[in-house]
């Protein structure tokens, strides 16, 4: 549905995207990651046929943005990062005018308007002013812009940027609603956000592509070692030393202790699930197992990872930045 | 088309839904209408006295006299109110983001444009609508010759267009609303003044800054005079401001 080849943008000397490359299936829900500055608005703003790319080229929904730049655009539906609403105008006529620019038929605009009102729930604030909005509504205005020409392909920068926890859940789910029918793309540079939402990530930093998959497989193919965590009460005896005989404990170390509660970290061989044998191994010597569960890493670990491991990557810059560069390797 | 009146309504309505288009159409009644009362009291002294020597009234001409002036004072003052009107039209959509929403609309730039243009256009054509009660009273105490009056309408109207293609373009220019009022205001300016010079210059110099100033051409249209060279002139230059302002939205895409 979107396929995005060796996209390149330069603004003058800067490289703000470079040679990016990847696809969206249909109905897909894709989370775009990265640090702020990283190139995810540019990429977004090329996409959607805002800006031309400097080179390479952008398919939307069977349209190339450069060539049919129209056909693409009907088919496709932005909430930039700031929503574009005019202050003066009400919901309800900012809507009817973007119904209108939309190419909505004149005889469904009006229901249309309804629809979308409803749908992202700011029918109740039909008639204020947008500029008198507050954050959660505007970009929940600027979601109902998105979505009224039913777009197949949805652009989303920044979705829940700005929203307190309750509408967060509430956008969320909308957007989990719209896949299927709709192909999205959303950006963001909170974590958890692409976990809950999105069946696909493409980390980029600094411009390129850095790791695309889903999130459970990111977290497993960076996760070198399985680790667990035990937490066992065994009146003070060494814990440690039973645990690392069970077969396929690589590490013990000890974490935290709380009076005759002790917190282990145990890695194992990678693929080897050992988690039997260690609760077997406690529990045989009359111990009390109070926690087992494995630790995976986290998406801001990984994150972390990728994009620190990126930062290595190219030769080290010259001069003072060297040193700096230095500290940022793990 | 219906892109382009979507987009014109959308900007008329803004204008109505700050205070631009009151304060633009109110200060501009208000200027016409002084100079109006001002001009017909001279006029009305002028006649008096030409009455009062024996010459029956007969040597003053409403037209060249009252009308013609007043239509000369008209235009200056769009010097100054025009730049009001157009100077925000691109460069608040840029400051606040919604031009995002219309570059990435099923869209042309030239829809936008064109759009905007005739949305200034609707404004400016209400506000000389204003004037039409002062023309009014001319008609049914005097006798003024239609023709003049129409050609002079027109004659405002095209060269407002001008104005406002020219407005546009700098607005398009900058996302800061003030930095575009004052430039506008400063170009319209030149414009206006440009053959002021011309008679010190050489013959070719002359006839080019003479060509070159928009309020010249508007000469003819107070006379009652409608000549296809103004015409041409005044289309080239409206047509020639929007390509411009296309060109500028395009150059400012590939910048970013």
């Amino acid at each position: 549905m979107i396929e995005v080849q060796h996209l390149t943008k330069r603004y003058g000397p800067v490289t703000a995207v470079d040679d990016i490359s990847f696809t969206v299936e249909r109905g897909e829900i894709l989370g775009f990651l990265g640090p702020n500055g990283a190139g995810k608005t540019t990429t977004m703003r090329v996409l959607t046929g805002y800006m031309p790319p400097t080179e390479g080229k952008a398919v939307v929904a069977g349209y190339d943005v450069m060539e049919q730049p129209i056909e693409a655009k009907r088919r496709t539906g932005y909430l930039p990062e700031t929503p574009p609403l005019y202050p003066e105008m009400t919901v309800r006529e900012y809507l009817a005018f973007v119904a209108k620019i939309k190419g909505v038929p004149r005889g469904e605009r009006k229901a249309r308007v309804d629809d979308m009102m409803r749908k992202t729930h700011v029918h109740d604030m039909a008639n204020r002013h947008c500029g008198k909005l507050s954050k959660g509504y505007r970009q929940r205005v600027g979601l109902a812009q998105a979505l009224m020409h039913n777009p197949d392909v949805l652009i989303l920068d920044e979705p829940t940027a700005g929203l307190d926890p309750k509408q967060i859940i509430e956008t969320r789910q909308l957007i989990r609603g719209l896949a299927g029918d709709h192909t999205i793309i959303l950006s963001t540079h909170i974590l958890p956000e692409v976990s809950q939402t999105c069946q696909r990530v493409v980390i980029i930093n600094r411009g390129k592509v850095v790791a695309v998959d889903t999130p459970d497989n990111l977290t497993s193919r960076l996760r070198g070692s399985e680790t667990m965590y035990l937490q066992v009460d065994a009146g003070g005896t060494d814990v440690a030393a039973v645990l690392e005989r069970v077969s396929g404990v690589t590490r013990v170390a000890a974490t935290d202790t709380k009076q005759q509660v002790v917190g282990y970290e145990v890695d194992s061989e990678p693929g080897r699930d050992v988690r039997r044998e260690l609760a077997a191994a406690v529990v045989s010597r009359g111990w009390g197992l109070l926690e087992l569960r494995p630790m995976r890493m986290s998406l801001e670990e990984i994150f972390l990872h990728v994009t620190t491991e990126e930062t290595a990557a190219p030769p080290a810059p010259v001069d003072t930045a060297t040193e700096r560069t230095g500290e940022l390797v793990p | 088309m219906n892109n382009i009146l979507a987009i014109a309504h959308k900007e008329l309505k803004s204008y109505f839904s700050t205070p631009i288009a009151y304060i633009v159409i109110g200060f501009f009644a208000l200027l016409f209408g002084y100079f109006f009362y001002a001009m017909l009291i001279i006029f009305n002294q002028q006649s008096l006295q030409l009455g009062g020597l024996g010459g029956g009234g007969g040597n003053v001409d409403i037209n060249q006299q009252l009308i013609r002036p007043l239509f000369l004072n008209a235009s200056v003052i769009l010097l100054f109110v025009l730049p009001l009107i157009t100077m925000r039209t691109y460069s608040e959509e840029k400051r606040s983001g919604t031009i995002e929403l219309l570059l990435t609309s099923p869209v042309t730039d030239v829809e936008i444009i064109v759009g905007k243009f005739l949305g200034a256009m609707a404004l400016y054509a209400a506000m000389l609508g204003i004037t039409l009660v002062h023309m009014v009273l001319l008609f049914a105490w005097g006798n003024p010759e239609p023709k003049v009056v129409l050609t002079g309408y027109i004659g405002l109207l095209l060269m407002g267009g001008c104005f406002i293609s020219v407005g546009l373009l700098i607005s398009s220019l900058t996302k800061n609303q003030i930095v575009s009022g004052m430039v506008t205001f400063a170009v319209f300016l030149l414009l206006w003044v440009i053959n002021w010079i011309a008679s010190f210059t050489g013959p070719t110099t002359q006839s080019v800054l003479n060509y070159l100033s928009i309020t010249d051409h508007f000469d003819d249209f107070t006379r009652g005079i409608l000549d296809t060279k103004h015409l041409v002139y005044y289309f080239s230059v409206m047509s020639f401001g929007l390509f411009l302002t296309a060109r500028s939205v395009d150059t400012e895409r590939w910048k970013g």
